[in-house]
């Protein structure tokens, strides 16, 4: 029977990484679902569902040669696949400013009480080594509306975080 | 009136060129009609393309007056609509009922001015913003074989910029 996986692999970020990865499940006879990869600092991070018909460590020992030539840990769990049930997020909020400990806790606290389900966070640090700057996009779905998000974003503008909320209107036509 | 069956993505069909409309009759009148209850049948759908049932015929409806707080004309039917002026740009999220379960960000013209027959052969020009404006070049996409799959820009990266 076809089973559903999340499959992690995490390492030092080199060219080909994405390549060797999707090569070995193709050739394994899995199928690929959703994913999101991408490089994080000097590290190259994939989160990818993967549809097989097997158990979760024949899935992990087909990974086994290009993961060790390539440098990477791999982790995979036996998932729900749940696909064709999008989410349509209403709500963006950007957040920047000088990167100190306690932001994102700070931030995502207020709006997870003010009703926001997250469906989609991406940050980065920049600037310098001396002077970090923390940016932050999330997207999701305003569960109690707009407003109480607004509300409790004033209490950290307050608190000289940059936040901006910005509602997201989908055009279905 | 009817619904009519939509065509989803990847059928070709959504990628053939309409044609303009020369005959104003009843037919026509009719088929506006049932384009219009398929495009109110949609959930949430603001517009709809004849392209998109598969009748290759330059018409398009677009009516978010449902949407609060946003300006609009109601109703819209497009004839053989053309974009005679265009300024300024957006980054807004779209979503089509010929592609379900799926929504991305596309850059639109702000404004845009556009000339069209109405269902009866008469001239009209309408100057459209914002979301309708959107959903007006949305559906004029299709007639030429467009779907905003094919004008995405990236989801992470873009700039929701402050409403000024």
């Amino acid at each position: 029977m076809k089973k559903w996986f999340m499959v992690t692999v995490v390492g030092k970020d080199r060219p080909g990484i994405v390549a060797h990865i999707s090569e070995a499940l193709y050739q394994g006879g899995c199928q690929l679902g959703e994913a999101s990869m991408m490089r994080l600092g000097g590290n190259f991070s994939i989160m990818l569902m993967v549809e097989h018909d097997a158990e979760a460590k024949t899935l992990g020992e087909l990974l086994k040669a290009p993961a060790d030539a390539l440098g990477l840990q791999l982790h995979v769990d036996e998932i729900e696949a749940h696909l064709h049930e999008h989410l349509i997020p209403d709500v963006s909020v950007m957040v920047h400013g000088a990167d100190r400990p306690g932001i994102v806790a700070q931030v995502t606290q207020v709006l997870a009480e003010a009703g926001l389900n997250i469906l989609d966070l991406e940050s980065d640090v920049a600037g310098t080594e001396q002077e970090p700057i923390y940016i932050m996009h999330v997207e999701g779905v305003a569960a109690e509306g707009i407003e109480p998000l607004e509300l409790a974003l004033d209490s950290l503008v307050a608190e000289g975080i940059e936040v901006r909320l910005t509602p997201i209107d989908t055009m279905i036509a | 009136m009817a619904v009519l069956k939509i065509l989803v993505y990847p059928d070709p069909r959504l990628a053939r060129v309409s044609q303009a409309v020369t005959v104003f009759d009843k037919e026509l009148c009719k088929f506006v009609d049932d384009l219009e209850a398929t495009m109110r049948a949609g959930p949430g759908g603001v517009g709809i393309a004849a392209s998109q049932v598969d009748v290759l015929q330059r018409i398009v409806i677009v009516d978010v007056s449902s949407k609060p707080k946003i300006s609009s004309h109601g109703r819209l039917v497009l004839v053989n609509p053309q974009i005679v002026v265009s300024e300024g740009s957006l980054v807004g999220r779209e979503g089509c009922m010929s592609v379900p379960d799926y929504t991305g960000n596309v850059v639109r013209a702000r404004t845009i001015q556009v000339v069209a027959q109405d269902e009866f052969g008469e001239r009209q020009e309408y100057l459209c913003e914002g979301y309708e404006a959107r959903a007006v070049q949305h559906e004029i996409d299709h007639l030429d074989g467009l779907l905003f799959l094919d004008r995405l820009v990236s989801r992470r990266r873009d700039l929701f910029r402050r409403k000024t």
